[in-house]
């Protein structure tokens, strides 16, 4: 593609020239167009100011059209976590946009050639990772406010009146005396004017009409009736399906393969192998050897894959197991080994002993697990001489290209990567093994390919969250104060493999600002590394989850060996409220994680908590600057666990969709009580043993709470993320009311299977 | 392969053509259209929907439908259509996702409801939440808490309580009212 690039869907026909898109002037039929980047010497400049730090290759964008329909651009993977509709609700509010009128459209991966480099044109693109609001924040409320500006200027030279005696309501420019003019009527003046030497000023959030206020998803309508095309509905008529058989072993090898009652398949066309790449990081290449089956349609190959023989060789993971790893772990923490890293180590836990009144110690294990996407791995791919089109299921679009661009050799901007709706992420999709695959059959055809994994491989060959083992032992002085504290832990990374330095491995496994840290003068956290062939990656929560189930658990552990209650020892242990500062910049409010461990401790009626013959559970934790708290009501009849409330507070800034957050905060908290209930991975000889939902039992409608009470703080300090924010408490929180309700601890996940072992 | 249907196909006004009374393949109904399939009578209806007829509301999730995202109504009964070989439905009437708002584009009771309580985390298992949802509530107009534990459907973004609620609003008659 030469300067033109198509910057919506299809089916929208919006193409612009790239230096029509830069400078903000009339588009096509009238249209308003307002996009924001760093602007190329040859373009109508963006003077300086009006970029500031957060524009540098930025180009999110709006458009507003003679007939009052706007457009506006969604930059975010939409994985379920509603960013389709939070970001171009904060761009709408700001340009005070008649929201009836709005139609959302997915931007798709933003590249620019830049001598041969890329540009990312949209700035940050990843979804489902809790940061797309707080980015969105900075800089998207600004390209609503350079839009509505140069409409008010518009209206002013219209009616002849200072820009300043307007003001704009729902897509219509107002005058002191009356007169109206809507967006539409001014859209095609108003990209006829300069840009303003600076950004206009940011709304009030007194003014704030959108923000604050509950809205369903944009993509309801076409989702209830079957219309939204996720990646894997997606079709060319040329297209191949492709479907695979991988090797039980990531680093095993083919040894013999007999595709003859394959090929004789009707409408299979071809058989090919593939192989990772060596030396190549995880997620970047095919995740192990595998045939491919490529079929005219999906039927043919999947039935040509099953009439396939194949031998595979093991390789040298063939030997580990999921419960040797547990027990290397044990045995590393058992001893006094020196840990990889050493975290933190805050005062001396050494010698704090000596004043201590009360020691207590305990270790917590968590299990493997999958991320178990709804919409299986696909992608679609076609190949030109210079030119790839690929529709792909990502979170992070940019990384995708990446491996694209290396398998193809490709120029940055003959690659075009539509990112349609997702169906689900959680860390998953921010690998692009199943990307590579898809592109390098494609070039082994020469012809476009429509790649689907089955839900067995989809658990059978994932990045895997490594299970843990967590020991951690406090000390307690004759105030019931925390003196010491000591956090040990043992987990394969999922930064392995990935081009990560040894030293920063842990960064994954556990954060050095977790709780109890800042609050305990003597702490220290050591990790220590387990050696897996077995793939990991990022995973939805990490490292919060697994931390927060034991470093919560054991807080409730403390309260009893006290004969206190957990609420009083949790508030202790926070203290004043204050603002602690965090290793990773930012800051800790201990007043903002009480509160919201109050209210849930309310809502529940906490004061009842040793009356009830049911179980009540606390747990709360703090992400990046982010609070929530989880109160839990469980009942046990005989071996059967009923979850009968649960009820959740976060505190996450300000709110830009009330009815969105709560939908992530019940979302997650159900997602957290189903891996904690049910879920684990196990391996043997190197084998995954978990080949479908039947042995990945995700939580049925009647294993899950009816209800999920969510309880939001007001507040309006800038909007942290908050896509796994109420993941980390669930657990723990369960775990503590099942203590109350059977007198069984469960230190093990997952939960049900040890609390039948135990019961 | 089922038996050859001998019977003439109802003539609609709209469509003059009139059927051959002897034919090869496998006469479906779906969504109220009819279609004929001359290939493999075992292809799941699934892939039919999806690859052939390019109805992709019907969502391939697992390869024995445990996780209810290719669930159908055939007959009004929600099953999975991936277990469903083309050669059982002959003559059988079949509904997706895509059949269950009004030709004139009103949505099922159900399906407002959904949009009414934002019961929808990624969309991806939907489609087959809704059909399960429309077969419950044919059976038991006000299906309860009980019945609606018992549906088959799973989701990894956490929408139970939401759909809990949307088709409790419908079993109590308030599906399209705030």
């Amino acid at each position: 593609m030469s300067d033109e690039r198509i910057l919506a869907g299809d089916n929208h026909g919006i193409r612009l020239s790239r230096r029509r898109f830069l400078q903000v002037i009339a588009g096509t039929a009238g249209a308003l167009v307002v996009g924001i980047r760093l602007a190329d010497a040859a373009d109508a400049p963006l003077p300086p100011g009006m970029l500031g730090d957060t524009f540098h290759d930025l180009g999110a964008y709006v458009r507003i059209d003679a007939d009052g329909n706007v457009l506006i651009g969604a930059r975010d993977p939409d994985t379920g976590t509603g960013v389709a509709t939070s970001l171009p609700r904060i761009i709408a509010d700001e340009l005070d946009a008649d929201w009836t009128r709005v139609s959302v459209v997915p931007l798709g991966l933003g590249v620019a050639n830049d001598n041969g480099q890329p540009r990312w044109i949209y700035g940050r693109q990843i979804g489902g990772v809790g940061g797309s609001v707080p980015a969105a924040w900075n800089d998207l409320r600004q390209v609503g406010a350079v839009a509505r500006w140069l409409l008010l200027q518009a209206a002013a030279r219209r009616l002849g009146v200072p820009g300043d005696q307007l003001r704009c309501d729902a897509g219509v420019v107002i005058s002191r005396d009356g007169r109206r003019l809507t967006y539409g009527e001014l859209a095609s003046d108003a990209g006829k004017i300069a840009l303003p030497a600076n950004v206009p000023p940011l709304k009030r959030p007194a003014d704030y009409r959108l923000i604050g206020n509950s809205i369903g998803d944009v993509n309801a309508h076409d989702i209830v009736t079957g219309l939204t095309r996720y990646a894997i509905d997606e079709h060319y008529a040329d297209a191949l399906v492709a479907v695979l058989a991988h090797c039980p072993w990531p680093d095993g090898e083919l040894a013999h393969m007999d595709a003859t009652a394959t090929l004789a398949v009707k409408g299979v066309v071809k058989v090919l192998r593939l192989k990772p790449e060596p030396g190549r990081e995880w997620g970047t290449t095919v995740i192990a050897p595998a045939v491919a089956v490529l079929a005219e349609d999906t039927w043919s190959a999947l039935q040509g894959r099953q009439k396939l023989k194949l031998e595979w060789k093991p390789g040298a993971s063939a030997s580990e197991s999921s419960n040797a790893l547990e027990q290397q772990a044990s045995a590393l923490l058992a001893g006094k080994n020196e840990p990889t890293t050493r975290v933190r180590d805050d005062g001396d836990v050494d010698t704090a002993g000596k004043k201590a009144a009360r020691r207590l110690s305990a270790t917590y294990v968590q299990p493997w697990q999958a991320h178990a996407t709804a919409e299986p791995m696909n992608c679609l791919v076609r190949l030109d001489k210079d030119h790839a089109s690929l529709i792909v299921p990502t979170q992070a679009p940019q990384k995708a290209w990446a491996v694209v661009q290396r398998l193809t050799g490709l120029g940055p901007a003959q690659i075009d990567i539509k990112v349609p709706r997702v169906g689900g992420g959680y860390g998953r999709r921010l690998d692009h093994d199943y990307v590579a695959e898809a592109v390098l059959l494609a070039q082994a055809v020469d012809k476009p390919v429509r790649l689907l994994w089955t839900r067995e491989q989809d658990l059978a060959h994932d990045y895997y969250r490594s299970g843990s083992v967590h020991q951690l032992s406090v000390i307690l002085d004759r105030k019931r104060q925390l003196l010491g504290w000591t956090q040990r832990m043992a987990s394969a990374s999922a930064l392995a493999h990935r081009n990560v330095p040894d030293s920063r491995l842990w960064t994954s496994e556990l954060q050095a600002d977790q709780l109890p840290a800042a609050l305990v003068p003597n702490y220290r956290s050591d990790w220590h590394a387990l050696t897996s062939a077995v793939p990991r990656g990022p995973a939805r929560g990490m490292p919060h989850l697994s931390n927060a189930f034991a470093v919560e658990s054991f807080i409730d552990e403390i309260a009893h060996s006290m004969k206190e209650d957990p609420l009083v020892t949790h508030l202790r242990m926070l203290g004043e409220p204050r603002e602690l500062a965090l290793t990773s910049g930012g800051s800790f409010d201990t007043g903002r994680l009480a509160n919201v461990l109050k209210l849930v401790a309310d809502r529940i009626e906490w004061k009842n908590w040793l009356r009830t013959v049911n179980g009540l559970g606390i747990a709360c934790w703090h992400v990046d600057g982010a609070y929530v708290a989880h109160a839990i009501e469980v009942a046990m009849q005989g071996e059967k666990l009923i979850i009968q409330r649960v009820v959740c507070a976060v505190d996450v800034g300000r709110v830009i969709n009330p009815l969105g957050l709560e939908g992530q905060v019940a979302g997650a908290t159900l997602d957290a009580l189903s891996s904690a209930l049910n879920l684990a991975i196990t391996f043997k000889d190197g084998q995954i043993q978990q080949h479908g939902f039947k042995d990945y039992p995700l939580a049925s409608m009647a294993q899950l709470p009816n209800d999920v009470e969510v309880i939001t703080v007001p507040d309006d300090r800038a909007p942290a993320g908050a896509s796994f924010l109420a993941m980390p408490t669930a657990a723990p929180a369960l775990a503590n009311a099942v203590f109350r309700a059977s007198a069984v601890r469960v230190r093990r996940l997952p939960l049900m299977k040890e609390l039948l072992r135990l019961l | 392969m089922a038996p050859v249907q001998a019977q003439a196909l109802p003539i609609t006004p709209e469509s003059n053509i009139v059927p051959e009374k002897v034919r090869d393949g496998i006469d479906l109904q779906i969504n109220g259209e009819h279609y004929r399939h001359t290939g493999d009578p075992q292809m799941p209806l699934l892939w039919y929907l999806r690859d052939v007829l390019r109805l992709t509301g019907t969502k391939y999730g697992s390869e024995h439908g445990e996780s209810g995202t290719d669930l159908v109504l055939v007959d009004g009964k929600a099953v999975s259509a991936i277990t469903q070989p083309l050669q059982k439905l002959a003559g059988r009437q079949i509904v997706t996702v895509e059949g269950l708002a009004g030709n004139d584009g009103t949505l099922h009771p159900v399906q407002q409801a959904f949009i009414d309580e934002d019961a929808i985390g990624c969309g991806y298992c939907t489609p087959g939440w809704l059909i399960a949802a429309v077969d419950l509530l044919q059976r038991k107009p006000h299906a309860g808490d009980d019945d609606i534990d018992r549906l088959p459907n799973l989701c990894r973004c956490g929408c139970q309580t939401r759909v809990r609620r949307a088709i409790k609003r419908v079993a109590a008659g308030k599906a399209g009212k705030p």
